[in-house]
Formats: structure tokens, C-alpha cells, sequence
């Protein structure tokens, strides 16, 4: 207990410091408001644009979650065909490859034009950056399994339905989160992304990049710095909301969770 | 006594798709309730015959039968009991042990009755509800057997299940399967490469000698039942193993 007091604190040190530099250097140095605000500018600005800083922020957590969302549940799916199929994995996989490689600013115009402006497109966006590390990470978890362990249920009769949801799904599950992990991270840059072109200009509709767009153009540059906090706080909470769903499913039984000495 | 040999390898071979010759013409009868122990160096193609008779792997040529059937519809009678414990390490002991009777559709009521009673047998009652990775090696591999036995097979297939534990857990293990051998009066093929471990544990003593994998010589144990501990300090059982060693080296010589 003692220990993670002096952690937080010896954390919030740090961080007071640099905050601390940072109105230096723009008092100091006489920097102009519009170029770098100080902190405390920064704070007045979240203060006074709380509600519409709320605002964009729930809008852009709701696109996030629902591309990440849709890209487990899709993932999975794919992914246990992967499996199941090995043909259609040597035949398919290195097109969920160049879907990781294809540059999602250049493609989010096309999302654009074909699904309209709003949350459905944003979320859009969200979900194909999500994507490509959920079905790699799960497919590799659901075909890494021993061989033994798969001899173990053809001995019993298993169906290839066992084989799959009671062996190789349950397998996987710990890919499955690294996946998650990296996907939630993600997925708030994707949804971000996607907003800068396609988030909907009505009013109270924008989320943090249609913001970002609005607080640049308007060189409103401390309420642009307090999106950036909001959203480098939203990536912050999706990635630990990740982490706490695989200790709740892990930590009974993974090595990587294991809080407990055996005997 | 039906005339049908439990186990029948008549004129078996293996070659695998690498083109090696794992196994050229064995033959093998095993006897209802005979302890036959297959020991041989590695490359001899031991783990090999006993998943031919699993039925795991088929042979390339002659045939198997397990009470007269090939091995593939005689999978009820058998278990196999491999050289790591195998469990799944996201169940519970009393769910690893389980795990084949839920997938032959066994009712829960039924299944939870006899898993509560393997358990007992095996003494593993304490750790029912704690998950693999609290467990020891050789309580991992008591978990596992207890898996294999839950579901009552006639014929018990293990492959160096206890090469991973220490001595003292070894020898242990190996007078706990005896103890169940003679209640329970399987049949079994046990395959190993101690010496000690297959003259304490046999009727019969097989070995077989590499490159291509074949029959060596057959060696009928004759050390008086039941086996215990003091079994080990008796004369007849060093110079039994004494023995065994000798004709291995032998074959050792010969690869």
C-alpha cells in the first residue's frame, strides 16, 4: 500500500514539474497565446468549455467503442473460420495484412462518400484500424494449439464444434485481449481520424476531431490543446478498460495474471 | 476369456510422409489384463505403435485391432494418458477430469458423481475447485490420470507419462498405478525408456531396437504381486532389472 502511494505521488511529482516548465518557458519566453498557451490557460479553456468539451468527448468514445466492438465480435468470426478452414487462411490472410497497411486517412474520404457524415462513419473508420490486430492475434491463439490436446478430444468423439469452442476459442482467449489491447489503444486515433472527415458539423454532433478542426480554424489554440488532453485521456481509458476485461477473465487461470504462488 | 487378444499388431509398419520407416513388420499380442511395457532408445518407434493402437495415426501397412475392431470404433475402451499432464489450464480439476464425459454428452448429475469419485480414488478431493497452474507436476499428472480413468476404459494407452517428474514422485506414481492396476484390472501398453520403471510395472517387457523401428526381444517379468515399495530392495527385482539393462544396451550397441 505503502509502495503504490509513493508511486502515484512520485508521479505526480513528476508531472507537476513538467507542467511546471511548460508555464515557464511561455512566460519566460513571452510565447503568444495562440502559438503555445500555458497550462493554466489550458485549464481555464477546459473550465470554460466544459460542457461542449464533454460533449465531443462522449461522441467520440461512442464511435471508438462501437468500431472496437464491431471489430472483436467481426474479428472473432473471421478469425475462427481461419481456423476452422486452413485454406481459406493461406488464402485470405495477407489481405487483412493490406488492411493494416492501407493508409486510413486516404480511405476515410471514400467511408465518406459511401456511408454519409456521422457517427455510423466514424465508427466506421474506427473499426477497420481495430480490425487487423484482432483477427491476427486470435487467429494465432485458435491454430497454436498443442497437438496433444487436440488428440485428447478426438479421442473422446469431439465434434468439431467442441474442438473449436470448448479447445481452441478458450486457447485463444489471452491473444484474443492482446489484440484488444492494442485495438483499444487505436481506436480513438481511428475514430478521431475518422471525424476530421467525416464527423457531422451539426451543432452538438462533432466529436474531438471535428472539434480539432474547428478550434485550429478558429486559432482557439487552448481549446485546441484541451481536446488533445480529452482525447489523449479517452485512448488512456479505453486501453486500461481493456487491461481490467482481461485480468476479469484471465486472472483465475493465465500464467501472465497469476497473483498467487503455487502450495 | 473370448480367445481375442485385447490388443493384436499383426505385421505392422509405419512410414511417415517424410518417407522414414518408423516401424517394419512388428507384431504384438497383448492378453486381456496384461501390464506390457514397450522400452526401447529414442527412434525405436514406441510412441509410434502406441498411437497406432489409439488409433491417432494409421499404419501403412498390416493391421491393428483392439478387441478385434480397428482401433478407430474401440476409442470407448481406451484412454490415453500422455507424457504431459494435457490439462486445460482455464478448468478446474474437477472439470479437466470431466472434460471427456462432457463431451460424450455424459448428463451433468451423472458427471459430477463420478468425477467427485475419481477424485476420491486418486486422492485429489482437496484441489477439486483450483485451477492447473496451482498445482504441482506430479499432482498435474495424478489430475490426468484421473481424466483418463473417469471414464472407465478397459484399455489404458501411456506414453513416458511420468518421464517429467522426480524420482521420488516417479516411483510414487508407479506404485499409485499399480494399486488402481489391480483394482481396476485394465489392460495396459505403457511406453518408457527407465528400465526400473517398466520391470517394476510389467507382466511383459517389449523392446524394441531403431532405425527401422522393430521388436527386439520380449522379456516376461515375473516379480510376485502385489508390488510395493519393498518390491524395489528385493534381489529378484535387481537382477531383473540387471538384466533388462543388459539386453538394451545390446540393442543400443546395434544402432
Amino acid at each position: 500500500m505503502k509502495r503504490h502511494l509513493w508511486f502515484l505521488l512520485s508521479n505526480l511529482i513528476v508531472l507537476g514539474c513538467l507542467l511546471g516548465l511548460w508555464q515557464m518557458v511561455v512566460w519566460l519566453l513571452h510565447v503568444p497565446a495562440y502559438m503555445l498557451p500555458g497550462p493554466m490557460v489550458v485549464g481555464a479553456a477546459v473550465e470554460h468549455r466544459f460542457p461542449s468539451l464533454l460533449q465531443s468527448l462522449l461522441l467520440t468514445s461512442t464511435a471508438a467503442a462501437l468500431g472496437l466492438a464491431g471489430s472483436v465480435v467481426i474479428g472473432v468470426a473471421i478469425a475462427l473460420v481461419f481456423a476452422q478452414w486452413g485454406w481459406l487462411r493461406r488464402l485470405l490472410f495477407p489481405y487483412t495484412i493490406l488492411l493494416q497497411t492501407v493508409p486510413i486517412v486516404a480511405i476515410a474520404p471514400l467511408i465518406l462518400m459511401w456511408a454519409g457524415s456521422g457517427v455510423t462513419s466514424v465508427a466506421l473508420v474506427a473499426f477497420i484500424i481495430c480490425l487487423p490486430p484482432i483477427i491476427a492475434n486470435t487467429t494465432q491463439g485458435l491454430i497454436s494449439v498443442e497437438e496433444n490436446l487436440v488428440h485428447l478430444f478426438l479421442m473422446h468423439h469431439a465434434t468439431a464444434a467442441q474442438v473449436l469452442f470448448k479447445l481452441r476459442l478458450p486457447h485463444a482467449l489471452p491473444n484474443l485481449f492482446v489484440g484488444m489491447r492494442i485495438s483499444a489503444g487505436i481506436s480513438v486515433i481511428g475514430a478521431i481520424t475518422g471525424e476530421l472527415f467525416a464527423g457531422s458539423s451539426r451543432v452538438g454532433q462533432g466529436g474531438l476531431g471535428y472539434s480539432i478542426l474547428y478550434a485550429s480554424g478558429q486559432l482557439e489554440t487552448d481549446y485546441l490543446f484541451a481536446l488533445v488532453l480529452a482525447a489523449t485521456v479517452l485512448g488512456f481509458v479505453f486501453f486500461f478498460a481493456g487491461m481490467f476485461l482481461e485480468w476479469y477473465f484471465l486472472h483465475h487461470w493465465h500464467e501472465s495474471n497469476r497473483s498467487d504462488v503455487p502450495e | 476369456m473370448n480367445g481375442i487378444p485385447e490388443i493384436s499388431v499383426d505385421g505392422v509398419s509405419k512410414q511417415f510422409r517424410s518417407g522414414a520407416l518408423a516401424l517394419q513388420s512388428v507384431s504384438l499380442q497383448v492378453e486381456k489384463g496384461e501390464f506390457v511395457s514397450l522400452l526401447g532408445p529414442s527412434g525405436c518407434g514406441k510412441s509410434t505403435l502406441l498411437r497406432l493402437v489409439s488409433g491417432l495415426t494409421e499404419a501403412t501397412g498390416g493391421t491393428v485391432a483392439v478387441n478385434g475392431m480397428p482401433p478407430a470404433n474401440a476409442r470407448e475402451l481406451m484412454s490415453f494418458i500422455f507424457q504431459d499432464a494435457t490439462l486445460l489450464p482455464w478448468r478446474t480439476v474437477a472439470q479437466n477430469v470431466g472434460l471427456g464425459l462432457e463431451l460424450e454428452h455424459v448428463a451433468r448429475s451423472t458427471r459430477e458423481d463420478k468425477v467427485a469419485k475419481m477424485l476420491e480414488v486418486v486422492g485429489l478431493t482437496a484441489v477439486a475447485d483450483r485451477y492447473p497452474r496451482q498445482l504441482s507436476g506430479g499432482m498435474k499428472m495424478r489430475v490426468s490420470i484421473a481424466r483418463a480413468l473417469v471414464s472407465r476404459p478397459r484399455i489404458l494407452l501411456l506414453d513416458e507419462p511420468f518421464a517429467a517428474l522426480d524420482e521420488m514422485s516417479r516411483d510414487r506414481m508407479n506404485e499409485e498405478l499399480l494399486r488402481l492396476y489391480l483394482e481396476q484390472q485394465w489392460t495396459v501398453l505403457f511406453v518408457t525408456h527407465s528400465v526400473a520403471e517398466a520391470v517394476f510395472l510389467s507382466t511383459r517387457i517389449v523392446i524394441l531396437a531403431p532405425h527401422p523401428g522393430r521388436i527386439e526381444q520380449v522379456v516376461p517379468v515375473d516379480l510376485p504381486w502385489p508390488r510395493t515399495a519393498e518390491t524395489r530392495t528385493t534381489k529378484a527385482y535387481e537382477e531383473q532389472v540387471a538384466q533388462v539393462s543388459r539386453l538394451l544396451r545390446g540393442v543400443r550397441a546395434l544402432s
